[in-house]
């Protein structure tokens, strides 16, 4: 395999960094009760994400699910709009309408994402197949958990995007619970690598937490799915850190040991593609510079969030149709 | 000439003025067919679109005529067919998605209520969703508990939804070539029994505005308001009463949601009485939301209660009597104005009240 470019290895990491930056802001301040909404938390599946995103130009698109912190991190490389969204405030790239679990920037790709499981699976196939009409070669990626896949859209979106072959890219991230329902509770099958293959699909499947190897995957599935014309289908395991919804750890509560956590820890993606720039020659202090311009870039619009007006009460009342003039 | 069994096309005498006549979808077809020609973006799929029934025969041809990419069958997945059309309406197509029976529609719920109907707003107002879904309602030959629902109320009740009724061919055209300029999620209802209905409608394309009712008859003592296949029935009650003297006006609001509130006031304060005559289930139902509307706002005209004509809280049973004795007719219509302005009942025994019977054995 052809090693990752220093420049896309920094790309890469700067995704990976982003998100966790971001994601510590949000902790810090959701303590003070200055964001009033559910949050369910990216930490942990950042490799999947920036490998992905990763792959993907500009101009191709992207669908998620409410855990999405890290996909509209990763796609858009914004932090304004979408801390003034935590808040619910004016400025929030929605309006302060959508919060943390209906994040949408389309302008650079991000379709959106729902919070109702399996949701924007469909979304995307329609997405795909209007792109296919259009024959302008952007590839659409759908993200979701393994919990969707035991959802009724799911199938009947794999059988469409197979059947009329368009430029999908499933990515099922998988952390192995639905809530806290565990696979023993919910799998009635074997293996979904094995079921999907058998649709007119390419199949690839990892357990990596090295956001390049993620990357050289996805790359791999896109290229597939041009070559084939097929949609491609991305099982990745990952292990989320916090709680389902919320920004604490859950370990207490019983339905799963501190000592997953830990071991997963030791292949944590921020780690592994810090290492990764360090193996390649990159400098200490240079990475330094680039985590402390992050940071200030999460600071800041932490700041303008917190310091942004609240929506017009009139806004309750608008964009519900679209209006004409 | 009255409407009989042996001629259902009740609206062609009601309605019609010169010009030219075709049926209900022939107009549905002409509207799709002027405007898939028009704009390149839309593209029309369901179950059984291309097939040799097409819809009661209103997308037939398009497939011929637009390619398999514009027109297509679909798997048996209404409810991602649905997120297929709102994903394609976010990258700039105009998908109208069809229904052979509002019954499978509700296998959509999902989308419609979470999806569809809530990602402009939460977008912020930075996409459209301009997506049409036409959905076949009401009774037909024995349908029974699912293959006959009218499901109105059910989306009208979902902020981001419109909800379209059309009851008469030139309508049917009109709101639909509005529907598909509209740039938002529209649901067309389409009674069954309005197929074959002919009534006159200009070959020029032409819109009819969502949002705006219409008075289908022009009267003074008495209104009643009708959706869909009640405004047949509501006619034929009124041609009965025409011969005691009695002038009723009907308006039709044809579209559910947005709500014509106006018209309905409008008639309502000229004529002190109202009747809703809905094509759906009472309870909870659209009747309630007009009587609520004129209750709030002719209260001081009204000079007695709204009365509501619909389906009772049951399912639809299969058995021919009992059909009957669910679905409301003119002659349901008749005895409630009769009730409300103190007349004697009419004597309707030699009157012939429409029937498929007559004109269709089905299986279909």
């Amino acid at each position: 395999m052809k090693a990752v470019s220093k420049k896309i290895a920094i790309e890469l990491y700067k995704k990976v960094y982003l998100i966790r930056s971001a994601e510590r802001g949000i902790i810090n301040n959701y303590k003070r009760n200055v964001m009033k909404s559910p949050m369910h938390m990216s930490m942990g599946e950042e490799a999947i994400i920036a490998g992905v995103c990763q792959a993907l130009r500009r101009q191709d698109q992207a669908l998620g699910t409410y855990r999405s912190h890290g996909l509209y991190l990763a796609k858009t490389g914004e932090t304004d709009g979408f801390f003034a969204e935590m808040y619910g405030k004016a400025s929030g790239n929605a309006g302060g309408k959508a919060g943390s679990m209906f994040l949408s920037r389309p302008s650079a790709g991000l379709v959106g994402v729902s919070a109702v499981v399996a949701t924007t699976i469909p979304v995307a196939a329609g997405v795909a197949y209007a792109n296919k009409v259009k024959r302008n070669g952007k590839i659409t990626t759908v993200f979701f958990g393994d919990g969707a896949i035991e959802e009724g859209a799911f199938w009947e979106s794999l059988n469409f995007a197979c059947l009329k072959k368009v430029p999908l890219l499933f990515v099922c991230e998988d952390n192995g619970f639905a809530i806290h329902a565990g696979e023993a509770a919910r799998h009635g099958y074997k293996s979904i690598a094995d079921i999907v293959g058998k649709f007119e699909s390419n199949v690839f499947t990892s357990s990596s937490t090295d956001p390049e190897v993620i990357f050289e995957i996805a790359t791999k599935a896109i290229n597939m799915i041009k070559k084939t014309k097929k949609p491609s289908f991305l099982h990745l395991k990952y292990y989320r850190y916090l709680e389902h919804v919320g920004v604490g750890e859950d370990f207490a509560v019983g339905y799963r040991p501190k000592s997953e956590f830990k071991k997963w820890m030791k292949a944590d993606p921020m780690k592994l593609m810090r290492g990764n720039l360090l193996k390649k020659g990159i400098r200490e202090e240079a990475i330094m510079q680039l985590e402390k311009i992050i940071d200030k870039k999460v600071e800041r619009s932490i700041s303008l969030a917190e310091n942004a007006p609240d929506p017009a009460k009139s806004e309750l009342y608008k964009n519900v149709f679209y209006e004409k003039g | 000439m009255p409407p009989t069994p042996q001629n259902p096309s009740c609206i062609k005498t009601y309605f019609m003025k010169k010009g030219r006549y075709i049926t209900y979808k022939d107009a549905l077809r002409e509207a799709l067919l002027q405007e898939m020609e028009r704009d390149h973006r839309i593209f029309v799929y369901g179950l059984g679109v291309p097939d040799h029934n097409a819809i009661f025969g209103t997308t037939k041809g398009l497939l011929e005529k637009f390619g398999p990419e514009r027109v297509f069958d679909t798997p048996l997945s209404e409810d991602a067919m649905t997120g297929v059309g709102l994903g394609a309406a976010l990258n700039g197509l105009i998908p109208v998605h069809h229904h052979i029976r509002v019954d499978f529609l509700l296998l959509a719920f999902n989308q419609l209520a979470n999806m569809v109907s809530v990602w402009r707003y939460a977008s912020g107002g930075r996409v459209k969703v301009p997506f049409v879904i036409r959905a076949i309602i009401g009774r037909g030959w024995g349908q029974g508990a699912q293959h006959s629902k009218s499901t109105q109320a059910v989306f009208a009740h979902i902020p981001g939804l419109k909800v379209v009724m059309p009851s008469t061919p030139r309508d049917a055209k009109g709101l639909l070539v509005s529907a598909l300029r509209d740039d938002n999620p529209v649901i067309i209802f389409e009674h069954r029994w309005l197929y074959d209905q002919e009534g006159e409608v200009p070959e020029e394309s032409f819109t009819t505005p969502l949002g705006k009712g219409s008075i289908l008859r022009k009267g003074k003592d008495i209104t009643v308001v009708a959706t869909s296949w009640m405004n047949v029935e509501a006619h034929h009650a009124s041609e009965i009463l025409k011969q005691r003297g009695v002038s009723v006006e009907i308006v039709d609001p044809r579209t559910i949601y947005p709500l014509d509130e106006k018209i309905i006031v409008d008639s309502v304060k000229k004529t002190g009485h109202c009747i809703v005559a809905d094509n759906g289930w009472l309870n909870c139902g659209f009747s309630a939301e007009v009587a609520a509307v004129v209750s709030n706002k002719c209260f001081g005209e009204l000079k007695s209660p709204v009365e509501r004509i619909g389906f009772p809280a049951t399912p639809c049973p299969m058995a021919r009597v009992l059909e009957n004795e669910f679905y409301p007719n003119a002659a349901d219509i008749v005895r409630v104005i009769e009730k409300k302005l103190k007349l004697e009942p009419s004597d309707l025994s030699g009157e012939i009240f429409y029937s498929y019977e007559k004109r269709f054995k089905g299986p279909f």
